[in-house]
């Protein structure tokens, strides 16, 4: 039980080097959908958001708190999504001269 | 649903995440590996919903139908050139949901077992704290993008000491938390209140030029906010996504320190500092008015666009678009020299340009362009200044010596299109307006570019 934690740790830094292998090489062209699309990612909340509200436990105040968090996190998740996404249905290649 | 499916499908879930994620870099997989990525969140969100631990939905209902409603439209109605303030409220949302799920946990588990464990409230203590940072800093950076308040920095006496008191409060208001973990404690609410009032100082000192890293950084914390809240409830997926939008979110904001050559220290408790005072700038500027502009334009064989904040403040992107397919018809080479702090936000200049139909091959960064600078026959900066300040490469007196720039000074004639003759956000004199090569166009960007285009036809 006591190893929980240090489990816990082990996947966040393995996360955190394999988040600094996947982003070091990103245009400069593509650094604000990078970061609306990562931001979304972190809208993941939603899912202790989720347990927190669907608990029906005895406490009211936690399923309060949830209902809330939930509330906040989609409006992450689909915001960052649906913005991100009409970002990138702008950028476009020049059209080759070929055509 | 039991719970090791649960977790296989989350792991399924990261997966998705990982892949799209790296699809982000490039420009051509980009919208698919954001598609992967939602899909990833949606397998996530609905073996969650089916797992054994949720048995009351109707709160979740109503939760879920108002917030993708509010998210739907505020991403469908916001103008490209808010992106910025959007982003920054995104930011926000984020943390102050995982600020809340680490409070839900602390109540939860108390009503549930009867005992809250140290290493639940230390992880409860960081998610509140790191997600109530990020809230507040968020909506301060949005107030100061959206000029609700004052965008520059607001400095006072004693502000790092009152900064590191709040701090100091913080980890003692944890430390003891944790010591006597309750749900009810009033350290608790210290340390909710005393993570807000920190987010709202952290960001006041820092002016609008530097909002770039901000924002970035904001985005990191948003992630690490998750990954606090996933401890604080023993989740996996938290744990993962939430380190990988932190690491996102350092990486970016590393690359936007850089590109000021400031140590993020720097631009996070320095307000702009005037500490050296650079030398006076003496000389007379040389305005030109559109009809010249015109003539110097169409006999020029290569064209650069420098945009900048102002840009976006004039909402000037479709007629830059319009006049660059003029040039361009006229057998001119048209390139945008995009500087990677231009604006308000990392790739601001970008989402603009595309929104206003330009090629993304046409644009070209500053390291790209510099070389090529002396063969540029007309380099046109739009609302851009400190971006384009030479002071930075030639006055080791100034406060941005050593800032990597666009040399604009370098082509053979350079066209500044601006209101008047107000310093840069730094509040640095700027030598290139001074310059032998440089005719200012006065007036606002829209107008003035319209102008030129009138010409053309």
């Amino acid at each position: 039980m006591e190893l929980i934690p240090v489990y816990l740790a082990f996947i966040l830094i393995l996360a955190i080097f394999l988040g600094f292998e996947l982003i070091s090489k990103v245009p400069a062209t593509l650094h604000t959908p990078l970061m609306s699309g990562a931001n979304a990612i972190s809208g993941i909340t939603i899912v202790g958001a989720l347990l927190a509200a669907g608990a029906g436990g005895p406490s009211w105040l936690a399923t309060l708190l949830g209902a809330a968090a939930v509330f906040f996190a989609t409006v992450n998740v689909v915001g960052g999504y649906l913005v991100t996404d009409r970002m990138l249905g702008m950028f476009k290649k020049k059209p080759d001269e070929s055509d | 649903m039991s719970s090791l499916w649960v977790n296989l499908a989350y792991i399924v879930a990261a997966v998705m995440f990982i892949f799209g994620l790296r699809m982000l870099g490039s420009p051509a997989t980009a919208r698919s590996g954001n598609a992967l990525s939602s899909g990833g969140m949606f397998i996530a969100i609905v073996v969650t919903l089916l797992s054994k631990g949720i048995v009351e939905f109707h709160w979740i209902a109503i939760a879920v139908a108002a917030g993708a409603l509010v998210g739907a439209l505020a991403s469908r109605l916001v103008a490209m050139t808010s992106m910025p303030e959007m982003v920054a409220l995104f930011n926000g949302s984020g943390g102050i949901a995982s600020l809340l799920v680490g409070w839900a946990a602390l109540s939860g588990a108390h009503a549930g077992i009867g005992a809250v464990t140290a290493f639940t409230a230390v992880t409860v203590f960081l998610s509140v704290m790191i997600g109530g940072v990020t809230f507040s800093g968020s909506i301060i950076a949005w107030a100061k993008l959206a000029e609700v308040m004052p965008s520059g920095a607001v400095v006072f006496a004693a502000q790092r000491l009152i900064n590191g008191a709040i701090l100091g409060g913080l980890v003692v208001c944890g430390v003891f938390f944790a010591l006597a973990p309750a749900p009810d404690s009033y350290l608790f609410y210290g340390i909710l209140g005393l993570a807000l009032l920190l987010g709202i100082m952290a960001v006041i000192p820092i002016g609008g030029a530097d909002m770039p890293v901000v924002i970035s950084l904001l985005n990191s914390y948003s992630g690490l906010a998750a990954c606090a809240a996933g401890f604080a409830i023993n989740n996996n997926i938290l744990i993962v996504s939430g380190s990988l939008v932190g690491a996102a979110g350092i990486v970016l904001t590393n690359i936007m320190c850089k590109a000021m050559n400031r140590s993020l220290a720097n631009v996070l408790f320095s307000g702009f500092g005037a500490v050296k005072t650079a030398a006076k700038v003496e000389g007379e500027v040389k305005p030109i008015v559109a009809e010249d502009a015109y003539l110097i334009l169409e006999a020029a064989s290569s064209v650069a666009f420098v945009p900048g904040y102002g840009m976006a403040v004039a909402q000037a992107q479709h007629v830059v678009r319009e006049l660059g397919e003029l040039l361009e018809a006229n057998g001119c080479e048209v390139s945008y020299a995009i500087h990677p702090v231009a604006g308000r936000m990392p790739g601001h200049m970008n989402v603009l340009l595309a929104e206003a139909n330009v090629p993304y091959d046409q644009l070209v960064e500053a390291k790209d362009i510099n070389p090529r600078m002396p063969n540029v026959d007309v380099a046109v900066v739009i609302g851009a200044n400190d971006v384009v300040n030479p002071a930075a490469r030639d006055d080791e007196a100034s406060p941005i010596y050593g800032m990597p720039i666009i040399n604009v000074d370098h082509a053979r004639t350079a066209f500044v299109l601006k209101r008047s003759m107000a310093s840069g956000f730094a509040g640095v004199d700027n030598p290139l307006f001074f310059g032998t090569n440089t005719r200012m166009l006065f007036g606002d960007a829209k107008a003035s570019v319209s102008a030129l285009i009138a010409e053309f036809k």
